[in-house]
């Protein structure tokens, strides 16, 4: 009787293992650094076992000569090497992992923490260093201890005008920032099956927030009939029962529009609380919620509004944006005054595309809004995606309709 | 491993953002992450880390998994970090860049000298002893070894 976490891992949780990786993803921030490393071990070629992705969505495209030159290294490193390789606007590495690649009971690392995202297919997935990664550029494989599991067990279903974030800023306060460290998080109860496969990414993507090591939902008839419209053909994992080191619950039913104040990620209010800040940037995309169902709600809120401040929407990936073109979505947003940007992660780190000034006040559906993430001297607050398209159309932080 | 430094009293939840901002990243020059390490929390800090030993709140290194701030660390001189828990990301990477990271609690003054003695399982400051939890057998191998490159190119 077995955890995810112990099935997939194939031991119980606290022992070590050495563990084949299926799949290895880095960005272009850990890419440099991961191959810089990857030379230094001495290494020629690169392991022939795991399916290596190198993906440039964190500052793309360069926000500067120094930046580009060293992308420049890693792109002509990843097209002259056996690897997969997105440049600039194919999208976010854990959303690119998310359409159609990573499959139920797959060991999956990608050089950035917000790496436990794929959980949501069932996967054992979780953010690793470069150092780490470059290893399995070298060997194809790395030691895990396996984690305890906390379950998060949900019933009920989510009201109209709360999102999947909503429950994510939830746990996410309940556990605080590191709760679950060094665990894994398994989604439970029959309230997931109301829950959509957008709504488990963002779910997961928040799980590293509690120091988690990754966050999982069992693969069901949701996720088998997802990955099927993505030419993929897998079956259902089935529960068993096993043994928790803490359990959590929740009634979707009871959760309510909230938002995570500065500078931590586990200080929640009721977004009623806030109501009436004044707001100087709203952001809606990342790998939290920067899908096509994220997008379609923004523009279902703002559609024949003006927003009244600077809004910038950012699609999670290429895929995302074209799907908002086929459907209108885009032509809503941009009607309605939004600033699109390049598929990617937009200003989250602080980066480029959309960073704070000093003393400026941002509403964001990111992850992070640690001190001077975005900008110093800028605070970040997070939400959903309707609270912040609710929130811009008003210019000020404002609840949005709730059935 | 034995060690010893002054120690920098810091709180919990350290995030990788605040040991090096996102800014500063983009470089190949560790010299850069050296200088503005820390900066967000006290830009007086970066000066400062040179055969010190942090010893920080629960939590620590918790965010981004950027490896940067490990070296940053470990570049600056600082010897050791001491903290109830870390973050797993920065733990694994701390290690893997030969910067011991050891968990263990104990009240920080600043400026007192700390000791630890990570083969006997112990870290010593104010006179007093606080015992450790031990590293995995690999992580103790990786460790000993100066981090994961050195480890690799033994292992080869």
């Amino acid at each position: 009787m077995s955890t995810l976490s112990e099935r997939i891992l194939g031991a119980a949780a606290g022992e070590y293992v050495d563990r084949k990786v299926d799949r290895a993803y880095v960005c272009d921030g850990t890419g440099m650094l991961t191959l810089e490393t990857w030379k230094q071990m001495g290494a020629e070629r690169l392991s022939d076992l795991p399916q290596l992705y190198v993906i440039f969505d964190h500052i793309a495209p360069a926000n500067n000569s120094t930046t580009a030159t060293l992308q420049h290294e890693l792109r002509e490193f990843a097209c002259g090497s056996f690897l997969h390789f997105s440049d600039i606007g194919g999208g976010i590495c854990h959303q690119l992992m998310s359409e159609g690649v990573v499959l139920p009971g797959e060991v999956v690392v990608g050089a950035d923490s917000h790496s436990c995202t794929p959980g949501a297919f069932g996967a054992f997935a979780t953010g690793f260093g470069a150092t780490d990664m470059a290893a399995i550029w070298l060997n194809g494989e790395t030691w895990f201890r396996v984690p305890d599991s906390i379950s998060i067990y949900l019933s009920g279903s989510l009201r109209g005008g709360v999102e999947a974030k909503d429950l994510a800023l939830s746990y996410v306060s309940t556990l605080g920032m590191d709760g679950g460290t060094y665990c894994a998080l398994e989604f439970t109860g029959d309230g997931t099956r109301t829950l959509p496969m957008d709504d488990r990414l963002t779910l997961c993507n928040l799980s590293v927030e509690t120091g988690a090591k990754t966050g999982m939902f069992y693969a069901d008839d949701v996720t088998v009939r997802y990955l099927a419209g993505l030419g993929q053909k897998v079956s259902p994992q089935v529960p068993e029962p096993c043994t928790y080191s803490r359990e959590l619950e929740f009634d979707l039913a009871d959760i309510v529009p909230l938002v995570a104040i500065p500078d931590r990620v586990d200080t929640v209010k009721p977004v009623q609380d806030l109501a009436g800040l004044s707001l100087d940037q709203v952001f809606i995309g990342t790998c939290t919620n920067g899908r096509y169902s994220d997008l379609a709600r923004a523009a279902k809120i703002v559609k024949g509004n003006k927003v009244a401040v600077r809004t910038i929407v950012v699609p999670a990936s290429r895929a995302v944006l074209a799907e908002a073109i086929r459907t209108g979505v885009l032509a809503d947003l941009v009607g309605a005054g939004c600033t699109i940007g390049t598929p990617g992660c937009g200003p989250c780190l602080g980066a480029h595309m959309g960073v704070l000034g000093e003393g400026e006040i941002c509403l964001s559906t990111a992850n992070r809004n640690f001190k001077n993430r975005m900008g110093v001297g800028g605070e970040i607050y997070l939400s959903s995606v309707a609270t912040a398209a609710t929130s811009a159309l008003a210019g000020e932080i404002t609840e949005p309709e709730v059935d | 491993m034995q060690g010893a430094g002054h120690a920098v009293c810091l709180g919990p939840d350290i995030d990788t953002d605040v040991i090096i901002a996102g800014r500063y990243l983009r470089t190949k020059d560790h010299g850069i992450w050296v200088s503005h390490v820390f900066e967000d929390l006290d830009p007086a800090l970066a000066g400062r880390m040179s055969g010190t030993v942090i010893v920080a709140g629960k939590n620590f290194g918790c965010g981004s998994s950027r490896e940067q701030a490990a070296i940053a660390l470990r570049d600056a001189g600082v010897t050791a970090v001491i903290a109830p828990s870390f973050a797993r990301i920065f733990f694994r990477n701390a290690i893997n860049v030969g910067l011991p990271a050891i968990e263990c609690s104990l009240s920080c003054i600043e400026g007192e000298n700390v000791r630890f003695d990570l083969a006997a399982g112990w870290v010593e400051a104010g006179g007093s002893r606080y015992p450790i939890r031990p590293l995995s057998p690999r992580m103790q191998e990786i460790l000993a070894a100066g981090g994961l490159v050195s480890y690799w190119r033994s292992h080869r």
